[in-house]
């Protein structure tokens, strides 16, 4: 049977991981390759990785910490963040990288989705959607909006269509991150993420909010996820503890959960 | 010495990335004279089909593979893609025509049943003793990434079988010819231990 997987996401500067609440006070918490390296050891399902200053500073990704963690880490790696063009794509691949995010960059150019797909196969491909909820209306009927650069610029985009529209286009998985959930530990958008299953059939990898080992039950029980992010769960100085990916791992699977079963690296 | 194939469609760095930290000799090898004198080759791959072999050819590497691998019975591991090109024909990209190694088809996951790719940790379950599945468990979690699945003339050449709406060839043996369906580059301890296992492989 496919497990629900669990994914680290990192939000990585100047090759360290830091962490923030609704894009914003980003905190320092550990070097991205030892951090990534630790995580794989303790049974992480996969790692995403965003390099998240690479578009405002108009650079491409941060490749040699992308090298650095494909190095250490046996398990499937996503990275995001300065992710233009094919050739952008490429380059992170080639660096050890199994998947690419795209993001604002997708919006802004949705043929990417379709040229990256071609190139390397829809697999490749990670649409990461930032989705806020807005009143609904003519141009958004769902009451859902996509978000870009950073989530502070909206789109006029609905969520539920811009899904569709990413998946038609050639996206092989759909991120979809909750702004209104981001960092605040406090649950998934469980209402949004099941929308978004229900309109596309490839995975969709549900974002922001986890703070809790019911979260992420939750997450799994009440919607199709295929996957869902932790990060703040695992390492934010925030929360009053943090949780091991061991101690997460038994207790979804106490809660029969399909999970892949803990094995010390 | 282990020759993982580094084609433009391939991801030949995370195999070189998994098998150096084994401790494991490699290389990367993109040119066909490179392959004259390998030992052990390992074909990686993401990606369509019609990509994957359009690249091996543009690369002049089908001829240097049929050779060594097909006529001269090096010892070769198939990954992914690199699993799926050596039957006989694709579903994908419209129908593909593939290597023809192996007698069978490559067909597509009926997207009614299951979402597509199917991507993530299945299960394995090795079907009988080889050194290849050797310390393997009885079931085990690798990370499958794809649409698509091998369906071979021969079953007996199955070392392990998935489950995904139907049972399917998810790694096999072949005379010298091992592949995995699953990326065993990325799936964690036990997909370094089959890395491991086919360093000593022999192919007899």
């Amino acid at each position: 049977m496919l497990t629900k997987r669990l994914i680290a996401c990192l939000d990585v500067v100047e090759g360290n991981i830091t962490k923030a609440v609704q894009f914003q006070d980003n905190i320092h918490v550990a070097p991205a390759r030892e951090a990534t390296a630790a995580l794989y050891r303790k049974g992480i399902d996969e790692i995403i990785f965003y390099d998240i200053t690479a578009s405002n500073e108009r650079r491409p990704i941060d490749i040699e910490t992308v090298r650095a963690v494909a190095s250490n880490v046996f398990v499937p790696f996503t990275v995001g963040g300065g992710i233009r063009n094919v050739e952008d794509m490429r380059m992170a691949l080639k660096a050890g990288a199994e998947k690419v995010s795209i993001d604002s960059m997708a919006v802004r150019r949705p043929e990417i989705i379709e040229q990256g797909s071609r190139a390397f196969g829809r697999q490749c491909i990670v649409l990461s959607m930032q989705v806020k909820r807005v009143e609904k209306s003519q141009s958004i009927p769902s009451g859902f909006e996509i978000a870009i650069d950073g989530a502070r610029v909206f789109t006029g985009l609905d969520a539920l269509e811009w899904a569709r529209r990413g998946a038609g286009l050639g996206a092989g998985e759909l991120c979809v991150n909750s702004i209104d959930c981001d960092g605040g530990c406090e649950g998934y958008d469980i209402e949004l993420l099941q929308k978004i299953c229900d309109v596309v059939s490839v995975p969709v990898i549900a974002s922001g909010g986890a703070g809790s080992i019911d979260h992420v039950a939750e997450v799994f029980q009440q919607t199709d996820v295929s996957a869902g992010i932790v990060s703040s769960m695992l390492y934010s100085p925030r929360l009053p503890r943090n949780f091991p990916v061991s101690e997460i791992k038994a207790e979804l699977l106490a809660r029969g959960i399909p999970m892949r079963p803990h094995l010390e690296a | 010495m282990i020759d993982v194939v580094d084609y433009s469609a391939g991801n030949g760095p995370s195999v070189i990335a998994a098998l150096e930290h084994l401790g494991l000799p490699c290389r990367l090898v993109g040119k066909d004279y490179e392959l004259a004198a390998s030992e052990r080759i390992i074909l990686p791959g993401v990606g369509s089909a019609a990509t994957t072999l359009e690249s091996l050819r543009d690369e002049g590497l089908v001829d240097a593979l049929n050779r060594r691998v097909g006529d001269e019975g090096v010892p070769f591991l198939g990954i992914c893609i690199g699993m799926q090109i050596l039957f006989d024909h694709s579903e994908e990209d419209a129908g593909c025509p593939c290597l023809g190694w192996l007698p069978g088809r490559v067909l597509q996951f009926a997207a009614s049943k299951r979402r597509v790719p199917q991507i993530g940790w299945n299960e394995m379950k090795p079907t009988g003793e080889h050194l290849l599945t050797r310390g393997l468990p009885e079931v085990g979690h690798y990370y499958f990434v794809n649409s698509y699945y091998v369906d071979p003339e021969d079953p007996s050449i199955a070392l392990g079988v998935t489950n995904y709406g139907i049972d399917f060839c998810s790694f096999l043996v072949s005379g010298n010819i091992a592949a995995t369906q699953f990326h065993a580059e990325k799936s964690g301890p036990l997909g370094l231990r089959i890395l491991e296992n086919f360093a000593v492989f022999e192919g007899r």
